[in-house]
């Protein structure tokens, strides 16, 4: 936690002024009893029957003076507001940013264990809380416990006997206002925790109203329902009776301890030792403390709320990426490599699971030549093609790219050589030339359409009102499932990358544009190696070499027609899909 | 906000909550009671205070008797004033509460019954945050309108009151100079409201940018676009800064401003009352109650302003949940309508035809007659109203004109308990519900025992995945599937649905996201299923519904053939163009 506190550092002048000049502030408000308790000792004097000692100038004058701290007090504290203002601002703009490049950094492993969307409250509701706790402590903490001090050390320097009752009361009432939040703080999580709970079952009956109508279970969802709602109310209740006891019970010791001060004031009138003036002004003291005290328990709330944001900020920066990068890249000259792409017995096995996800995958793909992986669900084609841009790193065994180590590349280097389209078709908000330069922001436009013709998506683009420059709305919702998954290819392809991942990618597309791509994808000069990854046989049997997956290895690989012949696991695929009478027969 | 606020007039909303509060007037009334007697007592107490001090006049002048008697009588007067408080805060948290669950329960009964309309037409989020943001908001507002509003406008008066009776002149001071802390406060937050609305757009502005780029972190490192991602982001977050640092800076003016006023209200009651006191006007005790009155007197008015706003917000929420739960109800079933038992599975549709918004036709004048047994197949583009078929069947909408008929009765007057019972429907989206995979499964038959279930799980090679889940049958998924893969997840629906085996089936895209070896196999179990039962089968694979008795091809909305596979394909239309496509290159 301490360690965000990094993020005050440039703001430390403000960080310190802001407290000073509240705590200015409240030093001002703790002379006012003061001069409370000397108007009436020397401007009324003793005369409550009009006997002499009457100084109306001198009233006047006090008058002025509490007016003059009034307005020291104003300027003091307009200034520690914008000093906390500035401070809490200014941490909160430096911590998003350096949340922002973090998260950037981290690796698929990481961004899979986290997920994104909670990573996404992070960066914007915890840190906010966090800007309101870092503002309410700069202006508040101090300030609080500095009046209901110095309350007490003004109460000695009127009188030592009196002040031992404040010396009494205020650890009495620290005790009941934290002890009672103590109690109800972890309560409360109990009550969130609960309302929870009856959140969750709304959503589930709003996503599940198909199925929870289609079986008739109405009438048992609302039972259970209202009675989750109803555990709540209890607890609710439960935590709200016990909070309640806050303000009467400080009300009752504030009060009490008032009495023993009126009554020891008596006493010490008496006796000579103090004037009634300074009665009035312990008294005030007194009130002034009970209302610092219901201050300084509303910030304790706010606080809390702001350290346990503070904690999940800093979960985020405690992890790291576990994949480090070359720095620099290494100076060229290497003659070009047979083989686009080797995998040298390939092992994966991914952070908290305890199988491989892939097993010894051995294989390598010439420049140029296209590559077809196929296998059930699960069987790691993606985690496959995902080791090539290293999104994951080999347990064991090694990718080479080039032939050279991925390992040994820049981040940079990599990337712009591998180009993956993604099975979701993410697009982003801007026009279609904006998202086509993503991966190489100085594209030609003639270049854009190039990619554009391969990925089949030329028509539609130029059909767009604005051709390149047509505005793709967030996530894409203004295209069609096919047009996004087009846009994704040509992405991928501008640049003319050496390495083309199509992971799926083409799951929207009607067969014939299915086709067609393929075929362009075949043509495109510069000798990419392309990868294809699908279910369909029809997407990969024209591959130049196609490797079957089953739960995580290599069956076998070869042609379309070596693999027919035998292969059981591409048999069992192929005739999944194209029963065999079909093709024998030919029904049609 | 506005526009619902317009929709349902803060008065109509105003006299539904009291409807709801009328349910709880015992508590209403008591509370009523408890707070006018802190209300007296608290402003008693300063009174008599200053009564004691008036007794303490000085050395060897204190009435000691006088003193006593009055403290006895403040220490009475604490201990009910702590009491009352505290039953009053009981009482509003009772009220409050009980009336939040009525109000949760009411809307999650009308979620039960909502038609699909609606339910389709509204994002789950809209409709959750209703029923858990929108109910919270309305309860802390009643909570505090109850404990401070109330106990505010009270203090104001008594106050005034109190100080009228001691002394019109100095009570004139008070009422004079106090208004301008209104007029500060009012002048800061309208100067502040459009810094703050700045503030929430910029702020709005950047969550949209990160959850774009965070969200779709995979792709944003595949094009390493990091450093063009950060830039942006920075270029927004420095303006949120700024305007951030605005907006906290005038707002946080209030306070300091608000307590400047309040210390020349002091100053100001010190001056005249002492000034009355010289004169023998006033005591000196009196002028110090009526100091403790004047630091009270501001406070109130402050804490109204707060919670006239929070009630406002929580006037348009209860308006938001009022919309929710006035929403027109799905149409009852018929008085006279009838219990389907054990169907034949005869469907007949008669000249339907439905659209979702009016002015868009869907479904027009649909005509098929479905034989007990029968198989029938739904294929055709996207979009072409496949789903909706199954929806008009399900009767999760009613036809527009025209009527569906199973076993010659109109489904509208067949409950739909009993018409849904007769279905068993596997959709593409697979929807669980958080509890145990046996939970799920047993949704259609809770009183199944476990050889049934396995037996079911196996049919539809579920079983083996289960097996290997960590706690097997009794493993507890989260919401919505969790961290099961859509396969598994699909085919635990349709495990779901092979354990209660109605009479009629309904497969929408039932194994889209199966592989297709896992879906052969699923196949089979299906064919032996829909043995002697009426189904349905939506699916773009055309593999898939060849064995069909009657393939329904749609088009834009209408049944543009109907007939078996032979004959379609015969037939050369656009069944056989679909056909022909898919199978394009196998024929060459």
């Amino acid at each position: 936690m301490r360690k965000l506190l990094v993020y005050l550092k440039p703001y430390r002048k403000e960080t310190v002024l802001a407290p000073l000049f509240k705590m200015l502030e409240a030093g001002f408000e703790l002379f006012v009893p003061l001069v409370m308790a000397a108007i009436i000792d020397r401007g009324i004097g003793s005369g409550a029957a009009g006997a002499p000692g009457g100084d109306t100038a001198f009233v006047l004058r006090m008058g002025g003076l509490l007016a003059a701290l009034g307005v020291i007090g104003l300027i003091c504290s307009v200034t520690a507001q914008y000093y906390a203002a500035k401070a809490a601002v200014g941490f909160a703009t430096e911590l998003r940013h350096s949340l922002f490049s973090h998260i950037q950094g981290l690796s698929y492993t990481e961004i899979d264990t986290l997920g994104t969307s909670t990573m996404i409250t992070r960066m914007t509701s915890d840190v906010n809380q966090l800007q309101n706790g870092v503002n309410m402590v700069l202006r508040l903490f101090l300030r609080s416990p500095f009046i209901v001090f110095g309350a007490m050390i003004m109460a000695f320097t009127i009188d030592v006997k009196a002040a031992l009752i404040f010396v009494v009361t205020i650890p009495l009432l620290a005790v009941v206002v934290f002890g009672i939040m103590l109690i109800t703080m972890p309560l409360y999580k109990k009550v969130q925790a609960g309302l929870d709970k009856v959140l969750g079952a709304t959503r589930e009956n709003l996503t599940g109203a198909r199925v929870i109508r289609a079986f008739n279970k109405e009438q048992e969802e609302t039972e259970k329902f209202e009675q989750r709602n109803s555990a709540l109310a209890h607890m609710q209740l439960y935590v709200g009776k016990l909070s309640a006891l806050t303000n009467p019970v400080t009300y009752v010791i504030v009060n009490v301890a008032t009495i023993v001060l009126l009554y020891t004031g008596a006493v010490r009138v008496d006796e000579g030792t103090i004037t009634r003036g300074q009665v009035v002004a312990l008294v005030n003291y007194m009130s002034q403390i009970l209302v610092e005290l219901v201050k300084l328990a509303n910030l304790i709330i706010t606080v809390t709320k702001a350290f346990a944001c503070a904690h999940r900020v800093q979960g985020v920066f405690e992890i790291r990426s576990s994949m480090a990068w070359a720095e620099t890249p290494r100076s060229g000259g290497d003659s070009p490599a047979a083989y686009a792409v080797e995998f040298d017995h390939v092992h994966l096995r991914y952070a908290g699971s305890c199988q491989d996800a892939l097993s010894d995958i051995d294989f390598r793909v010439p420049r140029g030549r296209t590559m077809g992986i196929i296998g059930g669900t699960g069987s790691g084609k993606t985690s496959l093609v995902n080791m090539i841009p290293r999104f994951y790193d080999a347990t064991q065994g090694c990718v080479r790219i080039d032939g050279r180590d991925v390992r040994e590349y820049t981040m940079e280097e990599l990337r712009n050589k591998v180009r993956v389209v993604p099975q979701k078709a993410v697009l982003f908000q801007g026009t279609v030339r904006d998202n086509m330069r993503w991966g190489c922001p100085d594209a030609t436009d003639e270049e854009i359409w190039r990619a554009l013709e391969i990925a089949q998506a030329r028509d539609f683009v130029e059909q767009k009102e604005g051709g390149l420059d047509f505005r793709i709305t967030q996530a894409g919702k203004n295209l069609s499932g096919g047009q996004r998954q087009r846009l994704t290819i040509a992405r991928a392809l501008v640049g003319m990358p050496e390495i083309v991942i199509l992971d799926d990618s083409a799951s929207a597309l009607d067969y014939a544009t299915d086709a067609a791509l393929r075929q362009a994808l075949a043509r495109m000069d510069g000798g990419a190696a392309v990868f294809i990854v699908s279910q369909r046989t029809s997407s990969i049997r024209q591959a130049d070499q196609i490797l079957v997956l089953d739960d995580g290895e290599a069956v076998d690989i070869g042609t379309h027609d070596e693999l027919l012949a035998r292969c059981g696991v591409y048999q069992e695929i192929y005739y999944s899909q194209y029963p065999k009478e079909d093709i024998e027969g030919g029904t049609a | 906000m506005s526009r619902n606020i317009n929709r349902y007039s803060q008065k109509r909303t105003l006299a539904r909550v009291w409807q709801y509060i009328k349910k709880y007037w015992i508590y209403l009334a008591l509370s009523i009671v408890t707070a006018a007697l802190t209300v007296v007592l608290t402003l008693y107490l300063p009174i008599l205070t200053g009564r004691v001090i008036d007794l303490i006049v000085e050395k060897g002048k204190v009435d000691f008797d006088g003193v006593f008697r009055i403290l006895r009588t403040m220490a009475l007067a604490i201990a009910a004033t702590a009491a009352a408080q505290w039953i009053m805060s009981v009482c509003n948290n009772k009220m409050a509460f009980r009336i939040v669950q009525d109000i949760r329960n009411e809307a999650f009964r009308k979620i039960e019954i909502l038609p699909f309309q609606y339910i389709d037409g509204h994002s789950y989020g809209e409709v959750v945050s209703r029923v858990i943001a929108d109910v919270d908001q309305f309860s802390d507002g009643l909570l505090m309108g109850f404990t401070q509003f109330f106990t505010g406008v009270m203090t104001i008066i008594g106050t005034l009151g109190f100080m009228l009776s001691v002394n019109v002149w100095i009570a004139c001071v008070v009422v004079l100079i106090t208004p301008l802390s209104f007029f500060v406060a009012a002048f800061i937050a309208g100067r502040t409201y459009r810094m703050f609305r700045l503030q929430s757009e910029t702020r709005g502005e950047q969550t949209a940018l990160i959850e774009e780029m965070i969200g779709n972190q995979k792709v944003v490192q595949a094009f390493s676009h990091e450093k063009e991602a950060l830039e942006k982001f920075d270029e927004i977050n420095g303006r949120l800064g700024k305007c951030s640092l605005k907006a906290i800076f005038y707002s946080s003016l209030t306070n300091p401003s608000t307590r400047f006023v309040n210390n020349l209200v002091y100053a100001g009651v010190a001056v005249s009352g002492a000034l009355y006191a010289i004169r023998g006007g006033i005591s000196v005790g009196q002028l110090s109650c009526f100091l403790t009155y004047a630091n009270q007197y501001t406070k109130p008015f402050n804490e109204i302003s707060g919670v006239v706003t929070e009630l406002q917000n929580a006037i348009a929420c209860a308006a938001r949940i009022f919309e929710l739960i006035d929403e027109e109800a799905q149409i009852p079933d018929a008085d006279d309508a009838v219990s389907l038992r054990h169907a034949e599975g005869r469907v007949d549709l008669d000249h339907v035809s439905f659209s979702y918004v009016p002015d868009r036709k869907l479904i027009t004048d649909l005509n098929l007659a479905v034989k007990p047994g029968q198989r029938v197949a739904i294929v055709g583009p996207t979009g072409c109203g496949k789903t909706t078929v199954i929806n008009l069947l399900m009767r999760f909408y009613d036809v527009d004109t025209g009527r569906i008929c199973v076993d010659n009765e109109d489904i509208r007057h067949i409950t739909r308990s009993s018409l849904r019972a007769g279905y068993g429907m596997v959709l593409q989206e697979t929807w669980l519900r958080s509890g145990t995979i046996r939970d799920n499964i047993t949704m259609g038959k809770p009183d199944a025992t476990d050889e049934e279930v396995e037996a079911a799980a196996r049919l539809s090679h579920a079983h083996s995945f289960i097996r290997r889940m960590p706690q097997g049958y009794d493993t507890e998924i989260g919401e919505d599937g969790g961290n099961l893969s859509q396969g598994q997840k699909q085919l635990l629906c349709i495990t779901r649905v092979m354990l209660c085996l109605p009479p009629m089936l309904i497969l929408d895209e039932a194994t889209s996201s199966i592989d297709t070896r896992t879906e052969i196999r699923i196949q089979k179990a299906f064919a032996t299923m829909m043995q002697g039962r009426t189904s349905f089968i939506v699916a773009h694979r055309l593999s898939t519904i060849r064995e069909a008795d009657v393939i329904l091809v749609m088009r834009d909305g209408n049944i543009v053939e109907q007939g078996s596979h032979a004959a379609l394909l015969q037939q050369n239309g656009f069944y056989a163009q679909l056909y022909n496509s898919q199978f394009a290159e196998t024929k060459k």
